[in-house]
């Protein structure tokens, strides 16, 4: 919001003078070298990756690359990997989203008010985000879920419960409590800030009012959180996208947990299969994209309406 | 990923050429040319050992330098495969898995090694041990020596097995490990009676599971290239090794692989185990293991064959691409002569001299003496395993856990998945088996004549 305060105030100063031009025209061409490095380097690697999806190229047989055209495009929409796939990637991505934004919500509403030992109880909160995903799944392999040593299933077993052979069992709800467990601190940062920049006249206000906890919750602060609830579940749904390592250590894709970006690494690295492997991974871009542009325009409304308010 | 990669590659290569061209230079006005080795390897304990030593190899050679690039197994694969494939010749040694050797070989990417080794009167290449040769070989023409090599056998807890009141021969069948397993289990003298890989991967699951299937008489494929993955013998083995596992072996098996099952083992907390010999070594490391001493082995379980143990080396081979294949041949002679496996126990230990590639390896009174545990076992199994024909049919392909077409990694991933699947009991055997009849037929088609 404050970009949109500033740009009229900058368009509103334009250059006077042939020595101010000339000083824009400089900076503009000091930027220039940055700006094409930015292009070749995010954009070429897409053109590249598009071209090889294009070509029948599978490393073990070096001597018969060329062009295919659409084949890997066909396979990957005829093949059973990528509905499958498909699946498996909007059940993981959308749970951990939704799990991690509740449980996010929760301790940012714990953490919002004044209480000893309360920048101790964040710092702790946010750690498991901060652990290397990598780090953070062997962790979770074994000191948490393994079924011999694991603590989980010490704590079940003391409680009289049976053990549960995890990533056997219940693979896709290993991954799920795993993200979750990660991404909540991400969650719950943004929703704090949120809480933190509710006006306590307002509040205050409303319990002058008469209004209970509850209610002053769901009409007033729910309200406002919105925009940081939509910001939160676009930026966790684009990481969680992209989501490998627990997958790649704890599952090796099996139980429903071969999400595209896995599929898109078992058809490059195992596969050996360059041509199909890029032709998962533009069309996991385009869907991205597509979710990703359904979900901005709907929060630049967001964005619009905050600023009516 | 892809691109980040062919670029270092691509960028790598033209350093590699750009410094080849200056040693190239300033060697043209010496008397003898000087030469750069680049040798591509495995970041495994035996080959960092190796670049530790290459200093008396250099000493010896002035006029070679040897240069190690050290990556992880997949990055290895990776990086070679593209090198060779494509002839750049940045490698002039590679490390390669026997896997991969034969099939290498026949497409003309490696030196056809046989002269050289030949020609060396004291190397002594009848030494190697033959199964391991035979799985190098191709047509009588040998493509790469073995660095080290190991086969697959049964470890167990001498003692839990006294307490359970059983006892394994030296040659047991799978029925008797399962009757022993199930004994251990059912006495509470261990959380579980034998630990098995259950993590889906064709080197993970796949590796031992493929041993039960042909020794229980199925194959991954017939002599015609024709899938027999969902044949009543091979249902018949991954339905034992589930039943075994579910009924003996390690809660939560899917994540179970090498290392896990390892420490299972050590910690005391299953009685047998089944994977590859190198891990005995590990076992008896008084240092890091709780059970050294207390461990039994022997040969890999059996059914319906006399042998079922694998067989598995890293070796060392020249590229065609190589532009110093002379210098290159001696480094690879070098490395894998009886000399370098004195020099490794002398200065480094006995101990860590790399195993299961030379007969006479067995027979030095000190190895002998500091491996006293398991050297037996493994050159025992290690020369008896065939690789033409581990099964009780004849395969059209050598070596035995793993089939040599490019497309089996493939394959066996994704039918260890479904596996998994069918361990975990989300699907029966029977469908499992069937859908990865149909990956198996497809890759099988491509090799039919």
């Amino acid at each position: 919001m404050t970009t949109i305060v500033q740009k009229p105030g900058a368009q509103a100063v334009p250059p006077v003078g042939q020595a101010e031009k000339k000083k824009v025209r400089l900076s503009r061409s000091l930027i220039l070298p940055a700006l094409i490095f930015a292009l070749v380097l995010t954009q070429i690697p897409f053109l590249v990756t598009i071209y090889f999806s294009m070509l029948n190229w599978n490393q073990l047989y070096p001597n018969e690359v060329g062009f295919n055209w659409f084949a890997n495009y066909v396979t990957v929409f005829t093949g059973p990997d990528f509905l499958s796939s498909l699946g498996a990637t909007v059940l993981i991505t959308g749970s951990s989203v939704v799990l991690s934004l509740l449980f996010g919500l929760g301790f940012a509403i714990l953490l919002d008010r004044k209480f000893p030992g309360q920048a101790i109880a964040r710092t702790l909160l946010i750690t498991p985000f901060l652990i290397m995903p990598a780090a953070a799944a062997l962790i979770w392999k074994w000191s948490m879920l393994d079924a011999n040593v694991g603590m989980v299933n010490f704590a079940l077993t003391t409680l009289g419960l049976p053990p549960v052979a995890w990533n056997t069992d219940l693979p896709a709800v290993t991954i799920i409590m795993l993200l979750t467990w990660q991404f909540t601190p991400f969650m719950m940062l943004i929703l704090l800030a949120g809480l933190q920049s509710q006006s306590k006249d307002v509040l205050e206000a409303a319990s002058v009012d008469g209004s209970g906890p509850i209610r002053t919750f769901q009409w007033i602060t729910l309200p406002h959180m919105r925009q940081y609830i939509e910001i939160a579940t676009l930026l966790g749904s684009i990481m969680l996208l992209q989501v490998f390592d627990p997958i790649a250590i704890m599952t090796k894709g099996t139980g429903g947990t071969k999400t595209l970006s896995y599929l898109l690494y078992e058809r490059a690295f195992i596969g050996l299969d360059v041509g199909q492997a890029a032709a998962f991974g533009v069309v996991t871009v385009f869907i991205t994209i597509l979710v990703a542009t359904i979900a901005l325009r709907t929060l630049f409304k967001v964005f619009m309406n905050g600023g009516d308010r | 990923m892809l691109l980040t990669k062919k670029r270092a590659l691509a960028l790598s290569a033209i350093l590699a050429t750009s410094a080849l061209a200056l040693t190239g230079c300033s060697g043209a006005g010496g008397a003898k040319q000087d030469v750069t080795l680049t040798l591509a390897t495995v970041s495994n304990p035996q080959m960092k050992d190796m670049e530790e030593l290459k200093g008396e190899f250099e000493s010896a050679n002035p006029s070679i330098k040897v240069n190690f690039v050290q990556m992880e197994e997949g990055d290895l694969r990776a990086a070679v495969t593209a090198d060779v494939a494509s002839g750049a010749g940045q490698y002039d040694i590679v490390t390669v898995g026997a896997y991969e050797v034969p099939q290498w070989g026949a497409n003309g990417w490696l030196q056809d090694l046989t002269p050289a080794l030949k020609a060396d009167a004291t190397y002594d290449v009848e030494d190697i041990l033959p199964p391991v040769r035979d799985a190098l070989s191709v047509d009588g023409k040998q493509y790469a020596v073995p660095f080290y090599g190991e086969s697959s056998i049964l470890m167990y807890n001498k003692e839990m097995l006294a307490a359970a009141g059983v006892t394994i021969s030296n040659n047991p069948t799978w029925q008797e490990v399962a009757t022993a397993a199930q004994a251990v289990k059912d006495q509470g003298i261990a959380d579980s009676g034998i630990c098995l890989r259950g993590k889906p991967g064709w080197g993970d699951l796949f590796a031992p599971l493929t041993t039960v299937v042909q020794t229980f008489g199925g194959s991954w494929y017939d002599m015609d290239w024709n899938a027999q993955v969902n044949s009543p013998e091979f249902t018949e083995a991954v339905t034992f090794y589930k039943d075994l596992l579910a009924n003996a072996g390690q809660a939560d098996p899917v994540s179970y692989s090498f290392t896990e099952c390892l420490n299972l083992l050590q910690e005391g907390k299953t009685a047998m185990w089944y994977d590859a010999s190198v891990a005995a070594s590990i076992l008896e490391d008084a240092k890091t293991s709780k059970v050294a001493g207390k461990m039994g082995y022997a040969h890999a379980p059996t059914y319906k064959t006399a042998e079922s143990g694998w067989l598995w080396s890293w070796n060392l081979a020249v590229p065609e691409s190589s532009k110093n294949k002379e210098a290159a041949d001696k480094f690879v002679l070098w490395a894998t002569s009886k000399d370098y496996q004195q020099l490794v126990g002398k200065t480094l230990g006995w101990t860590r001299v790399p195993p299961g590639a030379r007969i006479s390896t067995y027979e030095i009174p000190e190895y002998k003496e500091a491996a006293a545990a398991f050297a037996p076992i493994t050159l025992e199994v290690m020369s008896s395993v065939n690789p033409s024909q581990p099964g009780v049919n004849p395969q059209p392909w050598v070596g035995i856990q793993y089939v040599t077409i490019p497309e089996f990694q493939d394959v066996g991933n994704q039918v260890a998945q479904l596996v998994a699947d069918a361990i975990a009991g989300r699907i029966s055997v029977a469908d499992a088996l069937n859908k990865g009849q149909e990956i198996a037929q497809k890759a099988g088609d491509a090799h039919k004549k």
